[in-house]
């Protein structure tokens, strides 16, 4: 049987070879590392921590960040490509990395002080030290800016009050980047380590979406936190903001990797199934489906590549990867869903790895700005008003 | 020690593979490459030989310039540098043809350990490991399962057929065609790939090696490639059961000639 080809547009001629084969490199191991042991993971509600140091040793965690702090200094094709492949494995992989990458190590770098950065960006591109984000709360989700979190200022430092929701990584992390209302009501970044007094983060259970991942909840009672643990470079939401857009960014590729991952698995799918004594590729509505699926996916990898581009020469702006991340998730929601009906039955079954992404696809399409969030910073875009509120 | 790997670029195992208009080879418009399997292998024996006993890894190969990714990936995988062998007058070489010219690569660069994978996943010749070791006059093994270093001296686990295996002990410098499935293939991990940019590739040409061209003629040539023909017939053996196993025993064995 011949191969399909997923590289329509021949983008693969607009990468260098280090960009190929930092991808080959994270598709060999998710195909001969990830793949096996995922299906069996999700079942059993369980991040595969065992995984974390050959993550590290590829290269994986912070990989954009210069080589002076343990990294492997990548572009950001490299790191949306990389990502791409993770969350062809599973979303909950791709978190693991987003999160750790782009919401803890990129602040550090963006926001904190030169001994923090030496002090922690090594450890966590080793995979030693393992980080969480902690922006969103209970009651406050697209709308940060109404968050409850303080940081009042004493003595010795900062005490911090209040709750995190839905923090990624919460539970392993050995610190938390904590984003909380100061004094003047100005949102600062703390570093939060585990261990410190008052501060617990027990798992969300029962979850039924994103289950190879750690989901967690963040409680701080009176923890005194030192004043060398804010990044005091972070001024205001704009500071979180920047990590999610980083984030964002590489969400918009992960996608196209599920996406991918439910196609080839349809479209092979569709060739050995027989029906009415013949493959159930050759009926046309199936290949409506399929076609619907290709489109749209070589769509995601023009717009992911270009934004990759623009990221690199300092062209990006937010709505552009507002864009990428609203339609692609979108997208590979839809391509799940459709992906399912081509395998009948068998797909809601964990041998195939459909169903699983497509219930992760549901947390990806809310996380990082829900789709509707990001149609309206679109929208604000073309018409200069903003309607949010 | 001084390892030279000879990596060649093949067609990716998955590829869409279409037959070109001359017919006599597959169009290469469509293709992805990567490095030959058992080549890969033989470039992780001399990584992990190097880890042991110190020394150089040297990732050679023979192409166009589409081939400098694959001695780039060594690089990134852990090789010191590369040897890229480019001329337009190797563009039709056969197995003596290629073995001419990285037996004289090789010499220039002086070696310990000249590694081959087994045969490439393209051809299949099995042919360029071995010609090259009588061209350079040097001791060769092939299907090599493991190297055991010792003073000037190989001792080296070949594999033979019906799971048995053989010890050989040879002098070095000596050239040897690795088998696939030796030793577990490292990853290039991002710093390696990263780092790989600041390695050497040396190009070579049919002058730098002082190779007379003529010699490099092909004595073999692809006439014709061509999917093989599907052809499938079911015959229904009538008769008592006795009857029936009777003639189906005669077919397997005068027709089908399975015994």
């Amino acid at each position: 049987m011949s191969a399909i080809d997923l590289d329509f547009f021949r983008l693969d001629n607009q990468l260098s070879d280090e960009e190929k084969l930092s991808r080959q490199t994270v598709r060999d191991f998710v195909r001969e590392r990830v793949n096996p042991i995922i299906a069996e993971c999700y079942e059993q509600g369980r991040f595969p921590k065992e995984l974390i140091p050959e993550i590290a040793d590829l290269g994986l965690l912070g990989m954009t960040i210069p080589e002076e702090y343990g990294c492997a200094g990548v572009n950001s094709v490299v790191y949306g490509l990389t990502t791409q492949e993770l969350e062809a494995g599973d979303s909950g992989l791709r978190s693991f990395v987003s999160v750790q990458s782009s919401l803890c190590m990129y602040p550090i770098y963006a926001f904190g002080s030169e001994e923090q950065k030496r002090k922690w960006l090594p450890e966590m591109a080793a995979g030693k030290v393992i980080g969480c984000f902690g922006l969103t709360e209970a009651n406050s989700g697209s709308d940060p800016g109404s968050m409850r979190t303080r940081a009042k200022k004493v003595k010795d430092g900062w005490l911090l009050n209040g709750s995190k929701a839905w923090i990624t990584n919460g539970t392993i992390a050995d610190i938390a980047i904590v984003w909380a209302k100061t004094d003047d009501d100005t949102i600062r970044g703390f570093i939060v380590e585990k261990g410190t007094p008052g501060y617990t983060a027990p798992e969300v259970k029962h979850k039924l979406s994103l289950r190879a991942s750690v989901t967690s909840e963040l409680f701080f009672q009176d923890c005194l936190i030192p004043e060398e643990s804010i990044l005091p470079e972070s001024k205001g939401l704009k500071s979180p903001l920047m990590c999610l857009t980083q984030a964002r960014y590489g969400i918009a590729w992960g996608a196209i990797g599920a996406a991918i991952s439910c196609f080839e698995t349809a479209a092979e799918y569709a060739k050995q199934r027989v029906q009415f004594n013949k493959p159930i590729a050759a009926f046309q509505l199936t290949q409506e489906k399929l076609v619907r699926m290709y489109t749209e996916i070589c769509k995601a990898q023009l717009l992911c590549l270009q934004i990759g581009r623009m990221k690199d020469a300092g062209q990006l702006q937010p709505a552009h990867v507002s864009m990428a991340k609203m339609n692609n998730v979108a997208i590979a929601r839809e391509c799940a869903q459709i992906a399912r009906t081509i395998l009948g039955g068998n797909g809601i079954t964990g041998d195939y790895p459909i169903m699983r992404h497509m219930c992760n696809l549901e947390s990806v399409y809310t996380y990082e700005g829900t789709n509707e969030v990001h149609m309206l910073v679109l929208g604000k875009h073309i018409t200069g008003i903003e309607a949010f509120a | 020690m001084k390892i030279i790997v000879c990596l060649k670029q093949v067609p990716k195992n998955d590829s869409i593979l279409r037959i070109n208009d001359q017919g006599n080879w597959i169009q290469d418009r469509d293709l992805t490459y990567e490095i030959n399997e058992s080549d890969a292998y033989g470039l992780e024996a001399a990584l992990q030989l190097k880890e042991k006993q110190g020394g150089e890894v040297i990732a050679l190969s023979l192409g166009p310039a589409r081939v400098q990714s694959v001695i780039k990936e060594a690089l990134a995988r852990g090789a010191d540098r590369g040897i890229h062998l480019e001329d337009p007058a190797f563009d039709k070489l056969d197995a003596y043809g290629i073995a001419a010219v990285i037996s004289a690569a090789a010499k220039a660069e002086g070696f310990d350990l000249l590694l081959t994978g087994l045969q490439s996943d393209d051809y299949g010749f099995a042919q360029t490991g071995v010609i090259a070791a009588e061209l350079l006059g040097l001791p060769h093994a092939t299907i090599v399962m493991d190297v055991q270093p010792g003073d000037g001296s190989l001792r080296v686990k070949r594999e033979l057929e019906n799971g048995y295996f053989q010890w050989v002990s040879m002098p070095a410098p000596a050239v040897l065609t690795i088998q696939s499935g030796i030793n577990t293939l490292r990853y290039a991990t991002l710093k390696g790939i990263m780092g790989a940019k600041k390695k050497e590739i040396k190009k070579l040409d049919v002058t730098a090696l002082g190779i007379d061209k003529a010699a490099l003629a092909p004595r073999m040539e692809f006439l014709r490639v061509y999917v093989p023909q599907k052809s499938k017939q079911t015959q229904f053996i009538e008769g008592s059961p006795a009857e029936i196993a009777a003639s189906l025993m005669e077919k397997l064995r005068n027709e089908a000639r399975v015994f």
